[in-house]
């Protein structure tokens, strides 16, 4: 019930005092109102606003958050009021349905926002008032329709896995796609364009003969002519099938516009093969030639812009309806008008009504052939009101179709612009993405450094560390960690590094993902280093020589490396003996803190049972020089991927 | 009413300009702005306390801002009350019960009488209040055919889905139960102390004008 209402409704209860004289049976009992409070002022603090209201106000709509005990959530014991974290500016029309009974949606405000801010209060967007209610479904079929464009843009996707039909009708549905698809279209509007100019040609006259009269062209060259027809057609009927076969839906294909116009095209070609031989029905062959003009209409999957006309007008179809039938209307009116004028004057031309139509048409659209002129007095004069007439009724719908044109044509603009911008915007996402989860890695690294340095009681770095990352992001980081432990195998022993490579579930940078997936198969074994075998060999020089490319799948089981510096990969052979100490690798980005530990493969303690064998990690090459001591890597910068595999 | 005062906010249109479209009537209505007398006054004239009489004008006020109800918002309340039938009629004779001066609109003052009566009233004032409702012509007697059209427009609020299913003669038996009931010299009218006599001789109608007691 509208607030309005149940404000009233004291007023018709005191009223139904009416009804009991009349009354033949007892009323019942009423209900009575238990704990009835004082209605007292609440104070709804918004983001800082506060806004204050009588309580009664809000319990008129007890299935809101607002009405219902689930504002109580929010109440601040200490300031006595109720908090809300929300947008104050969104929350006054809120409160203002309580107020009014009446919800209004202000146009500056942002439609989603708008709608989660209802979500959130718990108030249905339908009750909104007449006065915004059209605005409101405007603007959200706006922003639906842009959503699902850019859904249909998300689909040019190329999925890693499709069929040969489906490969093939994405390139019949955006021949952007790949190369072939382009020829193809190329080649299918060319023929279009050759079967048009045929088609016009052949009707012109060509020379002739000095005692023949001029022939068109058709009918002199009747073999190159058809020959040429013969190819066109044959270019669209491949075309055709080839698009029927792609279809996903052949049934639906067939029904579409663009479908009908190319089985029209062909057609009248086959029913020529057929008909020629029938010598009667050549003349109806003859019309049936008529058809083969649809083929322009072909032109409409090449033109953006004729696609954008032929929607306008099926938009506008009840204007354009209007305007033929008030044209009709005023034909009728004016020719039956001229007809009765000229009816007198000898030698009319305007020998019945709908002789006369065609000179009102003709006037009408301000054409003026001037075949049939009216003579009399009155034939004039009418004649110049139909003529004044005429341009006023054309006038008028024209502005509908014209600013429907301009609204799909901009629409279809900046849907193209969206879908160019689009690139650069995921890209820029994609970065910013790879930068957390980069951050991620990186202070995973940072972590366990930050363990090893409590534990050496090293303080030399750890104003480096400073750059810490929020509550936040350590909470998040530490769940990804939780989520690699729970997922990494807790075997101790494993021989193949590569099959470890394989079962490890780690964080990785996508792009080293992508190249180790690749890859994978095709190293196996990167070459031992002779340098390797000496421990303290982490040092830039050793590392360097083989900084390119190596990767994790090292199927050397018994090398597992001690620690790396971020830029380099390499492996320590070790004995097997080392696999069964169980130690945690210190992941370190300075180089002097690796030079003071690595001749100290003690065994540290730590919390995890796991030991972190070999760290790689794949420098983009300009980073693959080797840097300076003190270099902490910024997490965004640098492509560089730390994956620890651990056993 | 002499304390009330009533501007009129639109433009002074000549006499020969002014059509008699409905249209400008209503903006000339919505444009007139009522005020009510003092809380005191009100006060002295009512049952209803200082706290009361504030809760009820801010409601009021907040649902009419213009400060008087017309005949159309008491309808258009009344079937927001009564969806499934047509209260139009009850809510038309309802009005003119509430508008005592017969000036078209009911102002704060008339709403608050009338309410005072109904809810702090005395069993007679309550018992005259229904009197004055039923007799239309306000003549001082209830012919059988101002109660046939009240029991109409009653019947009508109720609408069609009813168990049992109303039947055309209901409305006219229910007249003559009452009546039969009321009327103790048979003179085919209802007088106002035959009604207060034999309404407070009948337990039920006694009992039911303290129903509504705690309303406020």
């Amino acid at each position: 019930m509208a607030a309005g209402v149940a404000a009233w409704l004291p007023f018709a209860r005191a009223a139904a005092i009416g009804w009991m004289p009349v009354a033949n049976l007892p009323m019942p009992v009423a209900p009575t109102e238990k704990n009835k409070r004082q209605d007292e002022l609440i104070i709804l603090n918004v983001s800082g606003r506060r806004f204050q209201t009588w309580r009664n106000t809000l319990d008129r709509y007890p299935d809101t958050l607002l009405g219902s005990s689930e504002k109580e959530f929010f109440y601040n014991e200490e300031t006595k009021e109720y908090f809300f974290d929300r947008d104050p500016d969104v929350f006054r029309s809120v409160l203002n349905f309580y107020r009014t009974g009446k919800l209004h949606y202000p146009r500056y405000e942002c439609i989603s926002s708008y709608d989660e801010e209802l979500a959130f209060f718990g108030i249905v967007p339908e009750i909104i008032g007449d006065c915004c209610y059209e605005e409101y479904k405007d603007r959200k079929r706006e922003n639906a329709e842009r959503l699902m464009d850019d859904q249909e843009d998300n689909k040019d996707a190329k999925l890693p896995n499709m069929t040969f039909r489906e490969t093939m009708w994405r390139a019949f549905e955006n021949p952007h796609t790949s190369t072939m698809a382009l020829v193809f279209y190329y080649v299918t509007g060319f023929f279009i364009a050759v079967s048009v100019i045929t088609n016009v040609v052949e009707t012109v006259p060509c020379g002739s003969a000095p005692n023949q009269k001029e022939v068109p062209c058709g009918e002199r060259y009747t073999v190159a002519f058809f020959c040429m027809d013969t190819a066109c057609v044959m270019i669209f009927t491949v075309e055709y099938l080839m698009r029927l076969f792609a279809a996903p839906s052949r049934y639906r294909f067939m029904r579409s516009v663009m479908s009908i116009i190319d089985v029209v095209a062909i057609l009248p070609y086959y029913i020529g093969l057929v008909m020629t031989d029938n010598e009667d029905v050549s003349g109806a062959f003859v019309t049936l030639r008529v058809f083969r003009v649809f083929r322009i209409f072909k032109f409409s999957r090449h033109s953006q812009g004729l696609r954008i006309l032929g929607y306008t007008l099926k938009s506008c179809a009840s204007e354009l309806g209007f305007l033929l039938f008030s044209l009709t209307m005023a034909i009728i009116i004016f020719a039956t008008v001229m007809f009765y004028a000229e009816k007198g004057s000898s030698s009319s031309k305007f020998t019945s009504i709908p002789a006369s139509f065609w000179y009102t048409i003709v006037t009408m659209t301000t054409l003026g052939y001037g075949d049939m002129v009216p003579k009399t007095i009155a034939g004039k004069i009418f004649g110049s009101i139909c003529s004044l007439s005429g341009v006023l009724v054309i006038a008028l719908p024209v502005p509908v179709i014209v600013s429907n044109f301009s609204r799909i044509y901009h629409q279809n603009q900046r849907a193209d612009k969206r879908r160019a911008q689009k690139k650069a915007r995921l890209a820029r996402i994609r970065i910013s993405k790879t930068g957390s989860s980069s951050a991620f890695l990186h202070s995973k690294r940072n972590g366990l450094f930050n363990e090893a340095l409590e534990l050496t009681n090293s303080t030399e770095d750890e104003q480096r560390l400073s750059k810490s990352t929020s509550l936040l992001e350590s909470q998040h980081h530490h769940l990804l960690h939780c989520l690699e432990k729970t997922t990494v195998s807790t075997h101790i022993l494993q021989l193949y590094i590569f099959l470890l490579f394989l079962t490890n579930h780690e964080f990785v940078d996508e792009q080293y993902y992508q190249q180790s997936y690749l890859e994978a198969g095709l190293q196996n074994y990167p070459s031992r280093s002779p340098s390797l075998s000496s421990q303290d060999g982490v040092t830039g020089t050793c590392c360097t020589r083989r900084s390119k490319k190596h990767h994790t799948p090292l199927p050397n089981a018994s090398a597992p490396a001690h620690m790396q510096p971020l830029t380099h990969t390499h492996t320590h052979p070790q004995g097997l003996q080392e696999l069964s100490t169980i130690h945690i690798q210190p992941l370190s980005t300075s180089r002097s803190s690796l030079n003071m530990r690595v001749d100290e493969p003690a065994p540290l303690n730590c919390q995890s049972s796991q030991i972190t064998t070999a760290i790689i990690s794949i420098p983009t090459p300009p980073v693959t020089t080797p840097e300076g001591d003190a270099h902490l890597p910024a997490g965004p910068t640098h492509q560089n991927v730390v994956k620890v595999s651990a056993l | 009413m002499d304390a009330k005062r009533v501007e009129t906010i639109s433009a002074r249109v000549d006499a020969a300009v002014s059509s008699s479209d409905s249209v400008e009537d209503e903006l000339e209505l919505s444009a007139v702005r009522h005020r009510p007398e003092g809380l005191e006054q009100l006060e002295a004239q009512t049952r209803f306390s200082r706290k009361e009489l504030q809760i009820l004008y801010r409601g009021f006020k907040n649902e009419c801002p213009s400060g008087v109800v017309n005949e159309e918002t008491f309808k258009d309340i009344y079937s927001q009350f009564f969806p499934q039938g047509d209260a139009s009629t009850y809510a038309h004779f309802l009005f003119n019960a509430f508008d005592t001066d017969h000036n078209g609109s009911v102002s704060f003052e008339d709403f608050v009488m009338g309410l005072s009566i109904l809810l702090r009233g005395t069993v007679q004032e309550k018992l005259n209040w229904a009197f004055n409702l039923y007799d239309i012509n306000k003549d001082g007697y209830i012919t059988k055919e101002e109660m046939l059209d009240i029991m109409k427009a009653i019947y009508d609020m109720m609408g069609k889905c009813t168990y049992p299913v109303l039947k055309e003669e209901t409305p006219r038996q229910h007249v003559e139960v009452f009546f039969q009931k009321m009327d103790k010299n048979k003179d085919g009218v209802v007088t106002i102390d035959e009604f207060i006599d034999c309404c407070q001789n009948d337990e039920n109608i006694m009992r039911s004008m303290h129903l509504f007691e705690n309303v406020l």
